[in-house]
């Protein structure tokens, strides 16, 4: 499939999660797969997930903010 | 009025509550029954909250019913009958302005993504009503949660349809991003992860009925009302800024909500594919509300400006008609009684 060869992107979402879009392999820390549920997932920058690695939108309750490194409104 | 002088007569498995439903649904059914555009003027004028009448929000469930197709005892010949597209366009412009009135408007951000979304997240936040979730999460009954699965049926069986209407008029970023979550609400290629199917494992796992309209007669007009909204945003083009702005305070009111859902139905010992739903919807929407928020809204904003008005309108609307719903089912339990019509028990 042509969008295979497509490179995987992760997008930073200021104050929130970090947007996977593309073929990743995620593993726990002895190595082992973790399931993606979905095509585009969003993992936890926050550090207070329920579901780590994922993300739970509970970043928004915490106030949860970033400093974005270079630019962040989309262009 | 009464039913038993309405002629409407046919298999659905609920009723007209006045004349108007009961004359769009017998055209509806192929039969020619009093002049619907006259009584829907006549309703429209006589009503004290159009969000809240019976017979007007169960008329235009009726007319997009048959849009959806959701309803298969509906005629499909008459889905684009002149007479009820003029039916429909009296009782939506009265709708419309009544949404209007009654929805606070939200101060306008900058026309760019990073403004609009960073607006939507404060919006959504800023919505500090009672919380029916907390209280799900902490003190539901089983019959209330039976209760909160009916209502949400009206939409949740038909779940991500009212936003897809919006598909081909928007392009490029917008245009990419809706379908990206479109595509996840109806499973990423995989029937059996279909969100809406998800729900109707949910109903029958905790003993309800799943076809849809079963619980019709049961829900109130406002149940009705919130559907409704959504449909007429979805269904027209001159309120795509509404529909792209409901999606992301909808997406951003869900995830955390689902949790404390999740949580209740967990304490009342549910079956597991009744919890599966709603912790289905605290991953998904983390990653929805994202999307909507900043490259569905957000880039819809920067490539049509003139829609910003109305993206903000959408969101807010969206916050403030579920908060009545939300409003009603609290009250109603903090009476000790059912959120349903009649004071129904699923």
């Amino acid at each position: 499939m042509s969008a295979s060869r497509q490179p995987t992107t992760i997008t930073p979402y200021p104050d929130g999660p970090l947007l996977v879009r593309g073929e990743v392999e995620l593993r726990t820390p002895d190595g082992e797969l973790i399931r993606l549920h979905r095509r585009t997932v969003a993992l936890c920058r926050c550090g207070i997930s329920a579901i780590k690695p994922f993300c739970d939108g509970t970043h928004k309750a915490a106030g949860f903010r970033t400093d974005e490194e270079g630019h962040d409104d989309g262009h | 009025m009464t039913t038993s002088v309405l002629v409407a007569d046919t298999s659905l498995a609920f009723a007209a509550r006045g004349p108007l439903s009961d004359a769009v649904l017998s055209r509806l059914t192929g039969r020619d029954g009093a002049d619907a555009t006259a009584l829907a003027a006549d309703a429209v004028a006589a009503a004290s909250d159009i969000v809240r009448d019976d017979d007007i929000q169960l008329a235009l469930f009726l007319l997009y019913s048959s849009a959806y197709g959701s309803l298969p005892e509906l005629d499909a010949e008459r889905e684009w009958d002149p007479a009820l597209l003029t039916t429909r366009r009296v009782l939506e412009d009265a709708f419309e302005r009544a949404v209007r009135e009654n929805v606070p408007m939200p101060e306008l951000p900058e026309p760019t993504v990073d403004a609009v979304g960073r607006a939507l997240f404060d919006l959504a936040a800023a919505d500090t009503g009672p919380s029916l979730s907390r209280y799900f999460a902490k003190k539901a009954t089983r019959e209330q949660a039976e209760e909160m699965l009916v209502q949400r049926s009206v939409y949740t069986l038909r779940e991500a349809d009212p936003h897809s209407w919006a598909i081909p008029r928007l392009a490029g970023r917008p245009k990419a991003a809706l379908v990206e979550i479109q595509a996840d609400e109806y499973g990423g290629g995989r029937p059996d992860r279909v969100h809406a199917v998800l729900f109707a494992n949910a109903m029958r796992a905790a003993g309800l009925d799943a076809t849809y309209g079963a619980y019709i007669d049961d829900v109130p007009a406002l149940t009705l009302a919130s559907f409704n909204m959504m449909s007429m945003f979805g269904l027209n083009r001159r309120l795509l800024g509404a529909i792209v702005g409901h999606l992301a305070a909808f997406e951003m009111t869900s995830s955390i909500p689902c949790k404390l859902y999740a949580d209740g139905l967990r304490r009342l010992d549910f079956d597991h594919d009744v919890v599966e739903y709603f912790d289905e919807h605290i991953e998904a929407d983390a990653v929805h509300e994202q999307i909507a928020a900043r490259d569905l809204a957000g880039g819809l904003a920067e490539d049509r400006p003139e829609l910003l008005a109305d993206i903000m309108f959408g969101a807010a609307a969206c916050l403030t008609v579920d908060g009545w719903s939300g409003a009603h089912m609290l009250d109603a339990w903090a009476a000790g009684e059912s959120s349903l019509r009649g004071g129904a028990t699923p």
